[in-house]
């Protein structure tokens, strides 16, 4: 059976995740890996999984989101808070984590579902705007959050973590700009690219599916879409909390990777959430691959910059301008595809061009 | 019975009586014309049919079902689908996948089964592109299927509007001037398609139209619209040769 192009291309980018997978394993097993860049390596998935959750909101659902990041954080407090208060209770790690994984997800998908159904009767601009202020207000709120628990249950206190009246064998989890320590480290480079290949195939099956070619139609034309029958609400909601969810996915991955989990404005900001668009724009609107080549470019290049100090934002901006022009200016369009491997290699290409 | 009936049906726009007191009665399997002067209110009517607009007055019922009010979505539901005067394809689909979102409610899977790849998603998948390919066999486009809409041709274009409102499987297809920017060779090919897929897909269908050739060729009946009311209604012939309609359109 002929397989659709589309699908080829999927299996290439989840080849190429593999490869760079059994790569870095090969250069940690032989010692030839920097601390730097091990301790890269996670993040580097939980950024490519938020650039790829979000090209599904901005590139196929075609609406502009700027609150990605706060769907990170509700994945990662939620998660985290679930792992560290069932930590004793839940003995097998990969249990425990896989619990943690859907917990997160469900909770920034709810999220995602409920900051829908309220925005997204808006459009573009003012859509943009009042999720950035969303992503703003879900940090905030944790920033003044104590969540307690004891034998008697859960105890809530938004001044501070004495008024929350713990029991003597109580334990503070969430306190407020604090945050929540001792989340365990269960978030392993293997479980990160697994996941980042879960949400590659969750986005691009949803795309080419019955729900995916309606959430299409609406970013395509909405009024056609409504002609055909297509409930435009309830898909819109549907992408955007499945978006959500994915994103609270990387949230469980950044959470269980760092010590100490704080909301705080570099982390969970607008900045952040900015950031990631960068990478979605520069990776291409609508391209997952691209997210995920963006995303890991974008990531790295600040920390091997570091030996520039001051300049090193500086040399950062020049050359996101750069990829940009390079990426979309036509006479470099033109130079990649007369250098492109095809013309080197023939031989690995004849079949697309036969048109399998 | 009547496949659509319209009674005393108006809307205004402000200060502005855009359609008044209309009333129009489509048997089933006719093809009818709707033709008038520029700004007459055809496409309003249109859009009143589709629930684009809600009727300020005046009762719509297809196939003996009050639809009056209902939203777009669902009167595509009960049976009628359109295109549109300035065409609205999903330009960065491909013609296919055009044609798919035509057939979304007729062949259902739900969300977690395409993405869990389930075997009701081969199934269904398998038969809506059965089905799309047969819709495009009919417009001679099943040969650029994998072409981005967008980069179709104009008159190929207007063509799959037609075949991915006929994916929603309708009772009633309204054309919204279907022959706008078409040669007269288009034109002609144009005529014989709609009369074809109202045999084969058994339509009633209303059009809007300024080719006067394509509509005296093909309509069995004409509804004429002046200022948002009627002005003339009934078989090509006689009212093509009605004095007020030829003054409505050449003027004194």
């Amino acid at each position: 059976m002929a397989i659709k192009k589309t699908t080829k291309s999927n299996l290439i980018t989840i080849a190429i995740l593999i490869i760079i997978y059994i790569v870095c394993q090969i250069l940690i097993a032989t010692g030839s890996m920097s601390n730097l860049m091990k301790g890269l390596l996670v993040p580097l998935c939980y950024y490519s999984i938020m650039a790829v959750s979000l090209n599904l909101t901005v590139g196929i659902l075609g609406e502009l989101s700027l609150g990605h990041a706060g769907f990170m954080c509700i994945g990662a407090f939620a998660s985290s808070f679930f792992s560290k208060t069932m930590v004793d209770v839940i003995g097998n790690t990969f249990i425990r984590f896989t619990l943690a994984i859907i917990i997160g997800a469900l909770s920034a998908a709810l999220f995602g579902m409920i900051i829908g159904v309220a925005v997204l009767r808006l459009r573009g601009d003012y859509l943009a705007i009042v999720t950035l202020a969303f992503g703003e207000i879900i940090k905030n709120v944790i920033n003044v959050l104590y969540i307690g628990i004891d034998r008697n249950g859960l105890h809530f206190s938004m001044q501070d973590s004495m008024s929350l009246n713990l029991l003597e064998d109580g334990e503070a989890i969430l306190n407020g700009p604090r945050g929540i320590t001792g989340t365990p480290k269960n978030a392993t480079f293997t479980i990160a690219i697994i996941l980042l290949i879960l949400t590659y195939v969750i986005i691009t099956n949803l795309v080419n599916s019955r729900s995916g070619r309606a959430i299409m139609a609406i970013r395509d034309n909405r009024i056609a879409a409504e002609t055909m029958g297509i409930p435009i609400t309830r898909f819109k909601i549907l992408a955007f909390s499945i978006s959500a969810g994915l994103a609270g996915v990387a949230g469980v991955l950044y959470s269980h990777n760092i010590s100490t989990l704080t909301a705080t404005p570099k982390n969970f900001g607008y900045n952040m959430s900015i950031m990631i668009l960068v990478f979605v724009v520069l990776g291409g609107i609508g391209n997952l691959r691209g997210s995920i080549i963006a995303a890991v470019i974008l990531t790295l290049l600040p920390e091997y910059l570091r030996f520039m100090q001051d300049y090193r934002m500086l040399i950062y901006a020049v050359v996101l301008i750069a990829l940009m022009i390079f990426n979309w200016n036509p006479t470099c369009i033109q130079w990649r595809e007369n250098h492109s491997l095809k013309n080197y290699l023939p031989m690995f290409f004849k079949k697309e061009k036969e048109g399998l | 019975m009547s496949m659509l009936s319209v009674k005393n049906l108006g809307i205004s726009f402000g200060g502005l009586r855009a359609v008044d007191s209309v009333s129009i009665n489509i048997e089933k399997g006719e093809l009818y014309g709707l033709i008038g002067p520029n700004g007459a209110g055809k496409t309003t009517i249109f859009n009143l049919l589709t629930g684009v607009y809600k009727p300020d007055t005046g009762i719509i019922e297809l196939d003996g079902k009050n639809i009056t009010g209902k939203s777009t979505m669902d009167i595509n539901n009960e049976g009628i689908a359109r295109t549109f005067q300035n065409i609205r394809l999903f330009k960065n689909m491909s013609v296919l996948d055009n044609v798919k979102v035509g057939l979304h409610n007729q062949n259902k899977y739900p969300t977690f089964a395409g993405i869990l790849r389930l075997p009701s998603y081969f199934k269904t998948e398998k038969a809506m592109n059965e089905k799309a390919i047969e819709i495009l066999k009919v417009f001679d486009l099943d040969e650029e299927k994998d072409i981005m809409a967008a980069n179709l041709p104009y008159g190929k274009q207007r063509k799959l509007e037609i075949a991915r409102a006929l994916g929603t499987n309708p009772k009633l297809l309204l054309l919204d001037e279907p022959a706008a920017g078409m040669n007269p060779k288009e034109t002609d090919e144009l005529m014989d398609t709609i009369r074809l897929i109202r045999n084969k897909f058994n339509v009633t269908i209303l059009l809007i139209e300024h080719d006067m050739k394509l509509v005296s060729g093909i309509c069995e009946k004409i509804f004429v619209l002046n200022f948002g009311t009627k002005l003339a209604n009934g078989e090509p012939k006689e009212v093509l040769n009605n004095p007020e309609v030829i003054k409505a359109y050449l003027g004194e």
